[in-house]
């Protein structure tokens, strides 16, 4: 019988044949942790009786949710972290370097076949790369931390397929926006969503990272990517000599569902407060005053959203009423965006241009609404209270759309400016 | 116990709000559950208390602040007619015990609940609704009295071992 590419990754890393609904104990390749849920991992690992971890080399550990510390508690949390990164010889990031995903896919800890974990939900980004990743809680990453390996129970797959080429300004933010609002925010729970056909092909992957990012919006474990030579030549890039196994899914491979998209006719998608899969075309909200534009985090804060950003607003300044910030993902990512005398460009137009961090996006360190606001983002959850007050409203968009909302002070087809 | 009533959707930011997380004190934490979400709940929620909801419980974050919170109020069951993958796994593992119940969305705010964990069945208003239990893979962990009790005492795990379910 044949298999996904999960069952595939699955049965390689175990040395048999795995198929989904199997519940397996299965090493991890690269474990994650960041300033949120760390501390409370760390303390868990040390009440398993933890006093070494599994393998310093396969911990990743970096600071992006509340940086720079936003307050003395969680400047101690850091501290705690620092510490027994220090003591366990990991290496830390700390804060210098940005947003956990952004991080692990540039440093090459993500590779194709490899089972990754992270205390964070959007771990299942790293599926861009070929791997099997997902978010986990903290005392799950304890056991990790103590074992290197965790239970896993091995998901069917949805099958996503997406043909034909993107008409100008709309990209992989409104493919996975439509697919969200098909699939529904609790569509794929326990399963996984595996990203084939000429369009996933031919995309980039910065659009591969912001498609997989979202997979966890329909309650998917994962979202994965078949490796290519795109993917190939992202990880060599970053860990050179890496192995690139060819995975690919049988055609006879047995899937829960199978889904078809042509992104030919796709206009700019947009999710309307306050679900993720409450998605319409960009010209039923066009017109909805917006009090701030959040360019930024681990979905769309790349080079290439900023790129496109930059494109949208060309010569122009962004609207006085609308308050613009710009957070690129990565140290990486903010230096190009700097090289190509983008940054400077933003701030021209009226843009506040931040350090790399999660900044708003998890409504914890700054960039927060007000009762009544309404914020326009290119991150990936608009729950109710999500970037601040309960009572703001947060719609999810690309960055082109964002763009040309932050010119026009209201939502905005980026076609039409 | 006594019932308290969510519907589908409920998710993780509404359960324990992001500006919070550097808190992970179960007791600290029950200090803002459903802030300005349900701000009722955390007044008057008491002891063993249980909380009943639609579908799709506990989407969004990884936080396991999330239970944490539910815990420190006095929670020690979720009924629901689905949960989120992660939250559930929280659950389990912090001692939150998630219970599926196709039929939640027939109990009702403020009326007393009865749950038969053995028996499968929460009794609330004379009427018996099934309940499922967590898999058998899990319920190693339950027994246990959660993850890190199950941890405590292991050397090694056996890796690749498994079952199909």
């Amino acid at each position: 019988m044949g298999a996904t590419l999960v069952e595939k990754v699955f049965s390689s890393r175990c040395g048999k044949e795995i198929c989904a609904g199997d519940v397996v104990m299965a090493d991890v390749d690269r474990a994650m942790i960041h300033d949120i849920t760390g501390p409370l991992a760390v303390q868990k690992f040390r009440e398993m009786g933890g006093e070494r971890v599994f393998d310093p080399a396969r911990i990743v550990m970096l600071f992006d949710h509340q940086v720079p510390a936003d307050s003395i508690q969680a400047a101690e949390n850091q501290k705690f972290l620092r510490e027994f990164a220090l003591l366990q010889n990991i290496h830390n990031y700390d804060l210098r370097e940005g947003v956990c995903h952004q991080v692990v896919m540039e440093k090459g800890h993500a590779a194709p076949g490899e089972i990754i974990v992270g205390s964070d939900s959007h771990t299942c980004m790293y599926g861009a790369a070929g791997a099997f990743a997902t978010g986990i809680g903290s005392t799950d990453m304890g056991f990790v931390l103590r074992f290197g390996a965790l239970y896993f129970r091995v998901p069917d797959s949805i099958r996503v397929e997406a043909n034909g080429a993107f008409a100008p300004r709309v990209g992989a933010k409104d493919l996975i926006l439509s697919i969200a609002g098909d699939i529904g925010a609790d569509g794929a729970t326990y399963q996984a969503l595996e990203f084939t056909g000429d369009t996933f092909g031919a995309m980039p992957m910065p659009g591969r990272m912001t498609c997989c990012n979202m997979a966890i919006e329909m309650g998917a474990k994962a979202g994965i990517v078949p490796p290519d030579a795109v993917t190939g030549e992202y990880v060599l890039a970053r860990r050179p000599g890496a192995a690139i196994p060819d995975l690919a899914s049988d055609e006879d491979a047995t899937y829960a569902e199978w889904r078809e998209y042509d992104v030919s006719d796709l206009a700019p998608q947009v999710a309307v407060p306050h679900n993720v899969d409450n998605v319409v075309d960009v010209d039923l909200v066009a017109g909805t005053h917006v009090d701030q534009v959040f360019i930024g985090s681990c979905t769309n804060g790349r080079y290439e959203d900023f790129a496109e950003a930059a494109e949208v607003l060309g010569a122009r300044r962004f609207s006085d009423d609308v308050r613009v910030v710009l957070i690129p993902a990565s140290r990486e990512e903010y230096l190009k965006t700097l090289r190509a005398g983008l940054i400077e460009r933003f701030v021209e137009a009226g843009a506040l241009v931040e350090a790399p961090c999660c900044g708003p996006c998890m409504g914890g360190a700054f960039g927060l609404l007000a009762p009544g606001e309404v914020s326009l983002s290119t991150s990936n959850r608009n729950f109710r209270g999500r970037q601040g007050s309960t009572e703001a409203e947060v719609y999810l968009c690309s960055a082109a759309t964002a763009a040309a909302s932050a010119i026009t002070g209201e939502i905005t087809d980026p076609r039409e400016v | 116990m006594r019932i308290w009533k969510f519907g589908d959707d409920i998710d993780t930011d509404a359960i324990i709000p992001g500006r919070f997380l550097t808190e992970y004190d179960p007791m600290k934490l029950a200090e803002h559950v459903f802030e300005g979400t349900r701000d009722d709940f955390r007044a008057g929620v008491q002891e063993g208390d249980v909380l009943v909801a639609g579908r799709n419980f506990g989407c969004g974050s990884s936080r396991e602040h999330a239970p944490l919170a539910l815990l420190g109020a006095g929670v020690r069951v979720v009924v629901a007619e689905s949960f989120a993958r992660i939250f559930y796994r929280n659950a389990v593992n912090t001692g939150l015990l998630p219970l599926l119940c196709p039929e939640a969305g027939a109990l009702v705010e403020g009326h007393e609940a009865v749950i038969d964990i053995a028996g499968g069945v929460i009794e609330s208003d004379g009427v018996r609704h099934s309940i499922e239990a967590v898999p058998p893979f899990m319920q190693e962990i339950v027994d246990a009295g959660g993850l890190v009790e199950y941890a405590r005492n292991l050397e090694e795990v056996e890796r690749c071992t498994g079952s199909h379910q």
